[in-house]
């Protein structure tokens, strides 16, 4: 293995690990920025259910967040400072959205009642705002941070697009989470939703290839071609598969209410592949390769010790907090 | 706004946002284990009044709590979009350690505070006390690996600068270096001083407006004798820290004690205004010999003055305020708890002019604190470790412009939540009072049946 010789392979684990915590935070914390967004479209007794049903998660779920960045803060610290800081403004508003929509979801509960839907409104704004920030800085970053008015607009239209996979896996996991008119409406939901993100996918499939030379010749020249049809294809029949389900939800007995959370994941997972294959070795698109960025290896190694000690534990006791809060959501009480 | 610094502005950014950060882990790490004194107080004797105080409290953990992590989030984002030279240069030490509190801390907390807040009916009790715990532990684990890093750039140790980027030699110098044992049981108390004021101070509001059941004599008990109890201890740690500050940073201390020129029996300075520009003091009021006698235990003992650093000390000016204010709140802070600890000793009951002081100093440990740490930040200055880099050369390449825009929004976001936090707590402490709640948690029968799930 000549990964292993040359000492490339401790960047690069640390490359996957950052990875595997994004996805994780998309997954997580898009079902519930996703959920935010919805709760616009709801009566207020319903956005009491769709809350309670993030209730108990939503703090461990921006944590993958703080974890990303943090690999990426950690072990690339030159590509930390490239990518925030010509990301500036849209990292602000990100986290301006994030911190208004996690202290809307205390002060609802605690605040007077006139002000309820005040702080419902800041739930709602401030998981758009971040939703769409997210979307905007992958849109930049594809395009290596091309701030003409070209490339702010395709950053605009991807931003769109992850709000509505956000909305997306949202709605699939409200699907799974309620009952009666609330998970009807919640199929509605993930039905309009699913074509923004069909959108998204595509657009960002043709954009790729045709904004890198680099990237075309990955996808389209011979053995490669062969190898990764499948993410393409897979992700194509889920997508159909998706569809088909939907139309038929809600079944007898609230049989595979699960299927339209999963499948979704599924989708995330392949388009996660998709893009993380265009991009490696770089770790800024053409400019710097992860290897070279990468931390002192004594530092590194430190830190793996630790992770991977560690990340077990935590993927193992967040299990147990999903086993616990188990099932249809509730009320939300603090008892 | 073009022709401002982008470095003041970033350093103003960075200490709005760690300021406001700040406050919110100042109650919940302590916060944490008065809660779990209420759970094991309740598990001991089975007194509605201990899970009554506990439902109250958890209230607000979790309300602090999520402004806390959100507020987080925007620190690690930060050091990239900001201060990109600070992780170029010191990565390699500052990486790992910020890697280990996300990773054993952050997760942690976050994940069983769902348990904690909104599992009590769907976890047998054991359980329900050991999330407690876990939050409690994980708050305090946070604040052990970043006072580590914070310590470790006031006092770096167990490194050698390779090509002007730090390398790690000794991990346990870079944990246990010489300022991080003070730092650490100092803020730590401080964060039990600033709940314990918090938790009577609420609960002196509640006692003022006629709300005197036992919960709320309860959580003022634990308040008020928890602050008379670690008041006294915090004085001597305090002390104790500034000596090793005058061994590793004496231009910090030099600007703590507004003393310009290196002398024998230097005074201790009540009150003056410094002058940076002649140097001097104005309207000093001054104890004779003190502060040698404080710093070296010896009337006529030699503290250096700030003359001996010239262009490589602090400015002076927000130490030596920030200094007074910590000491001035710390001494109230020992006349009320004790004044109300004697009074609930004798009486168990405070009088109406200690419950107005109480209610008063609700939030005197968030002054204390935030100065402290001014002292601590400001003293460091122009270093942003110190001795290794400076903070103008740690600066991102972001236009000024476009950080007095993100500025902006910040400030406007946490002057609204600051007043929406305060006045949510007051208002949640009157509607406790109206009988309002905790009405669905307090049914004895519910609690019971949790327990002997």
């Amino acid at each position: 293995m000549e990964i292993f010789s040359n000492g490339q392979w401790l960047p690069l684990t640390f490359a996957a690990l950052m990875g595997l915590s994004m996805l994780i935070y998309a997954v997580l914390d898009g079902y519930d920025l996703g959920v935010g967004v919805l709760m616009r479209g709801a009566p207020d007794d319903e956005k009491d259910i769709m809350i309670s049903s993030i209730g108990p998660f939503w703090d461990a779920n921006e944590t993958w967040l703080v974890l990303g960045v943090g690999l990426l803060l950690v072990a690339f610290p030159m590509a930390h400072g490239i990518i925030l800081s010509s990301l500036y403004l849209p990292v602000a508003l990100m986290l301006i959205g994030i911190i208004l929509r996690g202290v809307a979801f205390d002060f609802r509960m605690k605040a007077r009642a006139e002000h309820k839907h005040a702080w419902n409104f800041a739930f709602f704004f401030g998981s758009l705002m971040a939703a769409f920030s997210q979307g905007y800085m992958v849109g930049s970053y594809i395009l290596g941070f091309d701030h003409s008015a070209s490339g702010i607009a395709f950053s605009v239209l991807v931003g769109l697009c992850l709000v509505a996979a956000y909305c997306l896996i949202g709605s699939g996991w409200l699907i799974m989470k309620t009952q009666g008119g609330l998970q009807r409406k919640a199929v509605r939901w993930a039905r309009l939703s699913l074509w923004g993100t069909v959108t998204g996918i595509g657009l960002i499939s043709l954009t790729t290839p045709l904004a890198s030379a680099r990237i075309f010749d990955k996808w389209f020249a011979m053995p490669g071609l062969l190898y990764l049809a499948p993410v393409p294809i897979i992700t194509g029949i889920l997508l159909v598969m998706l569809e088909y389900i939907l139309r038929k939800l809600p079944l007898e007995n609230d049989r595979l209410c699960w299927a339209p959370f999963v499948t979704t994941i599924g989708i995330f997972v392949l388009c996660f592949v998709g893009l993380a294959y265009s991009f490696y070795p770089y770790i800024v698109p053409d400019q710097l390769k992860i290897v070279d960025a990468a931390s002192a290896p004594e530092s590194l190694m430190i830190l793996l010790v630790g992770a991977l000690i560690v990340l077990p534990c935590l993927i193992g006791y967040t299990f147990v907090a999903y086993r616990i809060f188990h099932g249809k959501a509730t009320d939300l009480t603090y008892d | 706004m073009a022709d401002l610094d982008p470095v003041m502005l970033s350093r103003i950014q960075f200490a709005a946002n760690i300021t406001f950060h700040i406050l919110f882990p100042s109650i919940t790490i302590a916060l944490g284990w008065v809660l779990l004194f209420f759970k094991s107080r309740y598990n001991a004797v089975k007194d509605q009044k201990w899970m009554d105080a506990y439902f109250f409290w958890t209230k607000i953990f979790a309300l602090c709590f999520a402004l806390g992590v959100v507020s987080g989030i925007t620190m690690s984002f930060q050091f990239g979009t900001n201060w990109p030279g600070f992780m170029e240069t010191v990565g390699n030490i500052a990486g790992p350690l910020l890697g280990y509190e996300v990773l054993t801390a952050f997760f942690l907390e976050a994940t069983f505070l769902g348990v904690m807040l909104f599992g009590f009916r769907r976890v047998p009790g054991w359980v329900h006390t050991l999330a407690t715990f876990l939050v409690a532990f994980g708050t305090t684990l946070s604040a052990f690996w970043i006072i580590v890093l914070n310590s470790w750039m006031q006092t770096p140790d167990g490194f050698v600068m390779i090509n002007g980027q730090a390398h790690a030699t000794d991990w346990f110098k870079i944990i246990f270096n010489p300022s991080f044992p003070y730092r650490l049981i100092h803020m730590l108390l401080a964060s039990g001083l600033t709940a314990a004021f918090l938790v009577a101070g609420i609960s002196a509001y509640r006692w003022l407006r006629g709300d005197r059941t036992a919960s709320v004599m309860a959580a003022l008990k634990t308040g008020v004798f928890l602050g008379a109890i670690l008041i006294p201890v915090q004085i001597f740690v305090g002390d104790l820290h500034g000596l090793n500050t005058l061994e590793h940073q004496p231009q910090k201390v030099a600007a703590m004690e507004g003393l310009w020129d290196t002398q024998a029996g230097a005074p201790l300075l009540l009150f003056a205004l410094p002058d940076e520009k002649a140097r001097e003091n104005k309207y000093e009021i001054a104890l004779p010999k003190m502060a040698s006698l404080i710093l070296t235990h010896d009337a006529q003992g030699t503290v250096r003055g700030l003359n001996d650093f010239e262009g490589n000390h602090p400015p002076v000016r927000p130490v030596f305020m920030s200094f007074r204010i910590m000491i001035g709140t710390g001494i109230l802070m020992l006349v009320a708890s004790w004044a109300a600890g004697i009074s609930l000793l004798r009486r168990n009951d405070i009088t109406r002019w200690q419950g107005w002081l109480l209610s008063v100093m609700a939030f005197s440990g968030w002054v204390a604190t935030v100065a402290g740490w001014y002292v601590t930040e400001v003293g460091r200055q122009p270093w942003l470790v110190t001795g290794v880099l400076k903070t103008a050369d740690a600066i991102s390449p972001v236009p000024a412009p476009m950080i007095g825009i993100s500025l902006t929004l910040y400030l406007l976001t946490y002057a609204f939540l600051m007043v929406a936090f305060i006045s949510t707590i007051y208002y949640m402490a009157r509607k406790a009072g109206q009988g309002g709640q905790p009405a669905p948690v307090s049914s004895t029968e519910a609690i019971v049946e949790a327990i002997e799930k």
